[in-house]
C-alpha cells in the first residue's frame, strides 16, 4: 500500500524544510526517544495561508492532536491529516524556544566554540527555513510540538510530560493539498533538562492512498467531513481535481 | 484570581462604546492602563496587541501561556509579543479567567465548524480585515492576523486532552484591565458569532476606557 520514496534523519537542534504533495505521506520517528520536532505549514500557492492552531483545536474540540486528527489553515482547509500515531499526545500551543530562552536554561555557546553543536532555538529555526520562501517573522504562527505531551492541570498550568517519551515512537502525516513544511528538531521550550537536549528526528516521505470516503480523518468528526469539502472545492479551482 | 481595580470610572480619558459586531482600533501609550468592561455580560473581545512603533512585534498566545505556564489569562498575567517581550499586565480582573486558546472566528471555520453556507455571516476575522485595510497608517497585512485573546470567554481543557467552550464567567460590569509596558495598537473585535454560546446567542456592546497621560 505504501511505497517509501525518501528516507533522513535530522540530527537534534537542526531545521530544515519540504514541499509535501497531495497524497504524499510523512513518516516521523523520535529515533531515541524525547525528541521535539516543531512543524510549520503553509500553502505554497498563497503563503498567507497557514497553519492555525487554534481553528484545528476548537474544530475537533481538542487540546492534543493524535491519530484521526486533521491540521487545518486559517482558510478552513486541511492541510494533513493524521493517519497513525504511537506516541498519542502532541503539542501544538507552546510554541518554540528563541536565542534568549536557550541562554537562560542551556546558557550561550558561540557557534567558534561549539561549531556544528551549537545551540539552535526554534524561533531562529523557523526564521530561517522561512526566509527560503520569502516568508518573514510576520508569517509565523503556533507550531506543532510532535512528540512532546503537554498536560494541563485543572487551574490551567501547563508541564512536559517527560515520562511520556519513547524511543521509535512514530506518527505519519497524510497530505491532502500541497503544503509547504517547515520543521526543526529544537528542544520544546518547556524542556527542564540540565543540558541542552539534542535529539535526532527520522523523517520519511512515502507515497500511499487518498484518503478514502470511509477514512477515519473524514469520519472522527462531522467538521472534517466539512474540512475535507472545503478542500475538493479548493482543488476544483486550483488543481482540476474534484474527487472524493 | 479576581482583583478589583483601584481606578476610578471619572478619572478616565477616554471612554469608547463598541457595539457588537464592529472593531475598534486605538493606540494605548506606555504607561497608560486600558479597561474593557463587558456591559451587558458573556461578550467575547477578540483582541489583538501590536507595538505601535515597530507592528511586526504582535501579541503572542504561545509566548504568553508558556512564559506564565498556565493557559488562562487573568489579573497577573503578562502578555508577551512573539519576541517574548513584555507587551502588557492585566492589573485588575473581576472575571477570573480569559481565553487565548480558542482563535477568532472566520467565515472559512465557520463552515467547517458548523455548516458550508454559514460562510455569509458576519465573523471576528472579517473585521479585523476591515480593520487593517481602513487603517492603512499601520502597514499591517492579513500575515499580521496572529492569535488573538478572547477576553470574557472560558475554554476548558480537560485531563484526557478535550477542549470546551464552557458558559462564559462574565456577567454585566465585570471588566479586566492591562497596563502598557510599550506604545500598543490595540484590536478588537466586538465578536458577532451567532452559532455557539460564546457570546450567549446575543452578542452585545463592549466599553473601553483609558487612564493615564494624553490620549
Amino acid at each position: 500500500m505504501e511505497n517509501l520514496i525518501y528516507s533522513d534523519t535530522l540530527p537534534g537542534g537542526k531545521h530544515w524544510s519540504l514541499l509535501m504533495r497531495r497524497n504524499t505521506r510523512l513518516r516521523l520517528t523520535d529515533v531515541e526517544g524525547g525528541a521535539n520536532i516543531g512543524m510549520l505549514f503553509y500553502n505554497p500557492q498563497n503563503l498567507l495561508e497557514r497553519y492555525n492552531a487554534p481553528d484545528t483545536l476548537k474544530c475537533q474540540h481538542t487540546f492534543k492532536l493524535t491519530a484521526g486528527h486533521c491540521l487545518y489553515s486559517d482558510m478552513g482547509r486541511i492541510f494533513c491529516s493524521i493517519v497513525s500515531d504511537s506516541f498519542g499526545w502532541h503539542d501544538t500551543v507552546s510554541g518554540n524556544t528563541t536565542k534568549a530562552i536557550v541562554a537562560r536554561k542551556w546558557g550561550e555557546k558561540s557557534y567558534q566554540a561549539a561549531r556544528n553543536d551549537w545551540q539552535q532555538n526554534g524561533h531562529d529555526s523557523f526564521l530561517v527555513e522561512g526566509a527560503k520562501y520569502g516568508l518573514t517573522r510576520r508569517d509565523l504562527a503556533a507550531n506543532v510540538n510532535w512528540f512532546s505531551k503537554v498536560a494541563v492541570a485543572a487551574d490551567g498550568a501547563m508541564s512536559l510530560d517527560t515520562s511520556a517519551a519513547k524511543a521509535g515512537a512514530q506518527v505519519e502525516l497524510r497530505f491532502e493539498m500541497d503544503t509547504l513544511v517547515l520543521f526543526h528538531t529544537c528542544p520544546h521550550p518547556l524542556n527542564f533538562a540540565n543540558t541542552y537536549p539534542r535529539k535526532p528526528a527520522q523523517f520519511e516521505i512515502l507515497e500511499g492512498p487518498p484518503a478514502a470516503l470511509d477514512d477515519p480523518a473524514r469520519l472522527s468528526a462531522p467538521e472534517n467531513a466539512r474540512g475535507f469539502e472545503n478542500n475538493r472545492i479548493f482543488l476544483a479551482g486550483c488543481c482540476g481535481d474534484h474527487h472524493q | 484570581m479576581i482583583k478589583e481595580s483601584t481606578l476610578r470610572e471619572a478619572d478616565a480619558i477616554y471612554r469608547h462604546v463598541i457595539p457588537a459586531g464592529t472593531y475598534w482600533m486605538h493606540v494605548v501609550q506606555k504607561g497608560q492602563t486600558l479597561r474593557l468592561l463587558d456591559l451587558e455580560g458573556n461578550q467575547a473581545a477578540d483582541t489583538l496587541f501590536f507595538n505601535a512603533d515597530d507592528p511586526a512585534e504582535r501579541y503572542s498566545a504561545s509566548d504568553t501561556i508558556r512564559e506564565q505556564g498556565n493557559i488562562y489569562l487573568t489579573a497577573g498575567t503578562v502578555l508577551m509579543s512573539d519576541i517574548c517581550r513584555p507587551m502588557l499586565t492585566i492589573t485588575a480582573d473581576t472575571v477570573g479567567r480569559h481565553d487565548t486558546l480558542g482563535g477568532a472566528c472566520a467565515t472559512e471555520s465557520n463552515t467547517v465548524r458548523y455548516a458550508l453556507e454559514k460562510k455569509s455571516m458576519h465573523a471576528c476575522r472579517d473585521s479585523y480585515l476591515l480593520a487593517i485595510a481602513e487603517n492603512e497608517q499601520y502597514g499591517l497585512s492579513k500575515r499580521d492576523i496572529g492569535h488573538n485573546i478572547n477576553f470574557f470567554m472560558n475554554v476548558p481543557v480537560t485531563p484526557d486532552g478535550g477542549l470546551t467552550f464552557e458558559d462564559g464567567l462574565s456577567a454585566p460590569g465585570k471588566y479586566v484591565e492591562m497596563t502598557a509596558h510599550m506604545n500598543v495598537i490595540v484590536l478588537i473585535s466586538n465578536c458577532p458569532q451567532l452559532n455557539n454560546p460564546c457570546n450567549a446567542y446575543n452578542p452585545t456592546p463592549i466599553e473601553a476606557l483609558i487612564w493615564g497621560e494624553g490620549v
